[in-house]
């Protein structure tokens, strides 16, 4: 890695002034567990790096009564004790290994560059790094996107965003300007929006909090990954549910993929296909199957949408059961 | 020459916690990556970036001005052609690691890009882009069988053929290569991290132009190697140069990148394949012709027809091909996972269109003796009699059983050895051989302890020094039979000599002697070791001795077999359960034998399922040299693996390494089959390709 300056601010108010407002001048640690690999890889090369970990606001769960507000430097570990939300503890309990949980933050997960071995290979300097291609188009592409793809096919790796997605989180920011809150989902931006990152976050904004609202009664959810190892592996295709049910009937639906586009996909269409009708075989088999239409593989990656529509069925199987 | 009877034994064929165990749970066994040196300066190496170019110029003042740099190479590569992306170009030394990286951050470099070729097939073709000017990427075929083929197939009356495929794996030894290079005046230390102290030594002394005496190679402990280490790599005579050049000893070990890009590995292959039978399950003839690129190397050779030499008439045509990637080296079992993989599938592929079990087909077709009874062993263990119908499952978790051969020839030999016995009675066992994980350490201790009557904490094993006795490098499964009989011949004769030095105060003739429990026993009277050490006074016993036939054999016969569930909807294959039978000889550790065949299985399985390198045919690179998208079997991969030691103690001892590695890919595919229906014939068989099978 370059040598840099080395900061930890206590203050969250001195953050967008040391950050400054030119990408690649600052770089945020909080676990470091993806910021490391970034530095030693020297895919970032910044002037400064400014550690969370004494802005002791940023830290602790809270519940409001209305739901949780969730700091950014809650360890990914601590999250997999929120039994109260199953889809977000098992998103949380199928992240990395139990000594990257003990490190990684909610915050860092969230924010979390891709693992797009294009992106993250220095010598490509593909369109994420301002070069002039996708080199995942012609080139091997079985990790990349099948939905929502380009002019970049990454995918985002995370599996607190899909959960948290799921279970309508709005996210807190604070930046120049003092704090803003964005609902989860206009947070994360598609590289036709936002070539450069994956999120609207500003070089001088960080995120300091995740607020997920109270579940209704009758909510069922869980997160089904899928991943070549059972260990230390990213999800080739994954699935949030979250049901509100009113007896044998679909009330609300919340359907979330990850690993197979460059946000966490919603999938409305799959939701339509549920709200309002009993959980059946019929109505999750439509579900799934609607969940991948207008899939584009790439051709290394064709295997992700017969995946992706049968993890779909056995989340929403799991709920029915 | 011969062992004693196994009933006789103390030491021997016990299971026994490897002696340097200790040291390395705790963290006290010293790597060649641990080695902390006073003035210790750390290297690094520039690489090419381009699968094909030629180096026009390195321009190193830069680094030669950064603060920290205490030596710089730019003629690290031998002819400035550079054939795959990853070649060592130049070379730094300094303080400290991050300046080393900082410093190849400077180098200048002018290449003139060339066209390349990294994939098999496009190698293939005509017109391709030549990896060597001089010649053309298809090297000239060699022919293998007997008997009339043609003849052979329009006999037959029922005929299998397809095409397998296989993935080039890298070694992905946990300690990465590397060496730590120390002079002392003309004299040259290097601590690597090798399979062979002597094929160092010998590489190093040829590389530099030293006498062979002046260089001095030592591993104590080292983290894996597989094939990869078994000869002196260009970094350990850049990390000497260095050394000179700087005036302190540099230490320069390979990052996980250079390790994946330019180490070596197990070559692809390509093999099309074709079986002909009678009705009655007669096999008739055989032919394959395969193809494997091991990068600019060649040595991509299939083992066909395998186990399965006694077909009436067969022939293996087989041609490497070059492509711009790093060279192959001897990956366990060189050449047989490959072959075994495509001809059991072949194998079972025949069986089911005779109808018959595919158990009962190898048992007609072969002609191993000591097979024959590991096949019945395996299958009662695995409970083949439940196989159900291949696809035949229902609900999308599908079970299904299969099975593959192992074999493997080379035995040992050339091991010397010395034991020193002090008057205090403590005992010496010098011997340059090295410990490549596999226990050799504890293997001798246990060997002069059995031979002496002694325990075996009485014996301090030196090992892993080039200036011990001669030993061979650790490969091919030679170590143990190698070694075992160079310290059985050693012992015995440092027994004679105390026998002799014993016998006047026993009252009996030196023949007479015995040594057991640690005493030396006459007829009637005994003395303990230690009085009889005693005797020695000032005086040090020593004894030489040397690899001795008849104390150990080659040829090892062994088969899988595996129980699998493959989810449909998802691709996985999770192995359940695999039951490894292993022709053993005489184990000289009951434990250390069983780990080595676990060992092999998970890294069978691995192969099967899960490594593979991908190389970007844009640009030729290797997208994934990491752990991250390198993916290898992990403790929630592995399954119940179920030794079962098939123990000949009159062959004397046999390698054991190499053999339970190859037929775990096979028996897997050819579970999956029986799970699913469907065949998958290339590897690995990751849930992309399993869906692919599925789903068109």
């Amino acid at each position: 890695m370059n040598d840099f300056e080395y900061l930890e601010p206590t203050r969250l108010e001195d953050l967008p002034g040391l950050l400054g407002k030119r990408w690649g001048q600052s770089a945020v640690l909080a676990g470091g567990t993806d910021l490391l690999d970034q530095l030693k890889e020297r895919l970032i090369q910044p002037e400064r790096v400014v550690n969370l970990k004494r802005i002791e606001v940023l830290r602790g769960i809270k519940d409001t009564g209305t739901g949780l507000e969730i700091g950014a430097l809650t360890t990914i570990a601590q999250l997999e004790k929120l039994a109260q939300y199953p889809v977000l503890a098992q998103a949380a309990s199928s992240i990395a290994t139990p000594q990257l949980r003990n490190m990684g933050t909610l915050g860092g997960n969230l924010c979390q560059r891709p693992r797009c071995w294009y992106f993250r290979g220095r010598q490509y300097p593909c369109l994420k790094k301002g070069g002039h291609k996708c080199y995942a188009v012609e080139g091997l592409n079985k990790y990349n996107a099948i939905l929502n793809g380009g002019p970049s096919f990454i995918v985002h790796p995370s599996d607190a965003a899909p959960a948290l997605c799921a279970l309508g989180a709005s996210l807190e920011i604070y930046g120049p300007g003092g704090r803003r809150e964005v609902p989860i989902e206009s947070f994360f931006q598609l590289p036709d929006e936002n070539l450069r990152r994956e999120n609207l976050l500003q070089p001088d904004e960080v995120l300091t909090r995740v607020r997920v609202p109270a579940l209704s009664p009758g909510t069922r959810s869980t997160y089904l990954k899928f991943r070549e190892k059972q260990s230390l592996d990213f999800a080739l295709s994954s699935v949030a549910a979250v049901l509100v049910m009113d007896g044998k009937k679909v009330e609300s639906a919340r359907l979330v993929l990850g690993g197979v586009a460059p946000i966490p996909y919603r999938v409305p269409r799959a939701e339509a296909e549920l709200e309002g009708k009993a959980l059946s075989a019929a109505s999750i088999a439509k579900a799934a199957e609607v969940a991948v239409e207008g899939a584009q593989p790439l051709g290394g990656n064709d295997f992700k949408v017969p995946l992706t529509r049968n993890l779909m069925r056995r989340a929403l199987e799991t709920l029915a059961a | 020459m011969a062992w004693k009877p196994l009933n006789e034994m103390q030491v021997l064929s016990q299971r026994r916690p490897r002696l340097e165990a200790p040291l390395k749970v705790s963290g006290q066994a010293k790597y060649t990556y641990d080695l902390q040196l006073d003035g210790l300066l750390y290297g690094a190496l520039l690489t090419c970036p381009y699968p094909a170019a030629l180096v026009l110029r390195i321009n190193e003042s830069k680094v030669r001005r950064l603060p920290g740099v205490r030596a710089v190479l730019t003629d690290a590569h031998p002819t400035g052609t550079a054939r795959y992306a990853g070649e060592y170009l130049a070379a730094v030394a300094a303080i400290s690691p991050q300046i080393a990286l900082d410093a190849l951050e400077l180098f200048e470099v002018e290449y003139e890009v060339r066209p390349f070729v990294v994939d098999l097939d496009a190698a293939m073709e005509e017109g391709a882009p030549r990896v060597f000017a001089e010649r053309g990427n298809i090297t000239d075929s060699e022919t293998d069988g007997s008997g009339d083929v043609e003849a052979g197939f329009a006999a037959a009356e029922v005929i299998v053929e397809a095409e397998f495929r296989t993935q080039v794996q890298t070694h992905s030894s946990l300690e990465t290569h590397g060496s730590v290079a120390v002079w002392e005046g003309d004299l040259l230390t290097i601590y690597d991290s090798t399979q062979a102290v002597n094929g160092v030594r010998e590489g190093v002394a040829q590389t530099l132009e030293l006498p062979a005496d002046q260089v001095r190679v030592i591993c104590q402990h080292m983290g894996g190697g597989f094939g990869s280490k078994l000869w002196a790599g260009r970094y350990t005579a850049i990390a000497a140069r260095l050394a000179k050049a700087a005036g302190a000893p540099v230490k320069l070990m390979l990052s996980r990148r250079d390790e994946h890009l330019s180490t070596g590995n197990r070559p692809s292959s390509l093999q099309k394949l074709r079986l002909g039978a009678k009705r009655d399950g007669t096999l008739v003839a055989f032919s394959a012709t395969t193809w494997g690129s091991a990068g600019i190397a060649g040595g991509a050779g299939v083992a066909l027809p395998y186990v399965y030499t006694g077909l009436p008439a067969w022939k293996h045509t087989h041609a490497d091909v070059y492509t711009n990637a790093g060279e192959a080296r001897p990956f366990r079992a060189p050449g047989s996972p490959q072959g075994c993989f495509s001809m059991e599938q072949l194998m079972d592929e025949m069986a089911e269109k005779l109808g018959i079990d595919p158990l009962e087909f190898r048992l007609r077709h072969d002609a191993n003796p000591v097979r024959q009874h590991e096949w019945r062993l395996g299958a009662e263990r695995i409970g083949w009699s439940k196989r159900q119908p291949s696809g035949s499952g229902k609900g999308p978790l599908k079970r299904g059983l299969g099975l593959g051969a192992s074999l493997w020839q080379v035995g040992g030999g050339g091991s010397r050895a010395e034991i020193k016995v002090f008057a205090d009675g403590a005992v010496e066992l010098r011997i340059g051989t090295q410990d490549i994980g596999t226990g050799t350490r504890t293997i001798v201790a246990a060997i002069a302890a059995e031979e002496l009557g002694l325990p075996i904490g009485a014996i301090r094993p030196l090992i892993g020094d080039s200036d011990y006795p001669y030993s061979g490098g650790s490969g091919g499964s030679t170590t143990a039979p190698s070694v075992a009989p160079a310290v059985q011949n050693t012992a015995e004769k440092a027994r004679q000599q105390v026998a002799e030095l014993a016998a006047p105060h026993l009252g009996v003739a030196p023949e007479q002697v015995r040594f057991a429990g640690g005493r030396v026993h006459g007829t009637g009277k005994s003395l303990s070791w230690r009085e009889v050490c005693g005797l020695l006074g000032a005086q040090v016993l020593s004894a030489s001795g040397q690899w001795v036939e008849g104390l150990s054999s080659s040829g090892v016969a062994g088969c899988q077999f595996a129980e699998v569930e493959v989810d449909v909807d998802t691709g996985r294959v999770q192995v359940l359960r695999v039951v490894a039978v292993a022709d053993c000889g005489l184990i000289l550790d009951r434990l250390t034998t069983e780990s080595q065949i676990n060992g092999g299985v998970i890294q069978g399985l691995s192969y099967a399922l899960f490594e593979e390198r991908f190389m970007d045919p844009a640009t030729g690179t290797m997208v994934n040299p990491e752990f991250e998208n390198y993916k290898i079997a992990g403790a929630f991969e592995t399954p119940q693996i179920e030794v079962l030691l098939f123990d000949e103690a009159e062959r004397g001892v046999i390698g054991v390494g190499e053999p339970p590695t190859i037929p775990t890919a096979a028996a897997i595919a050819n579970a999956v089959y029986n799970a699913i229906g469907v065949r998958l014939r290339q590897l690995p068989m990751t849930p992309d390709r399993v869906l692919q099978a599925l789903y068109g």
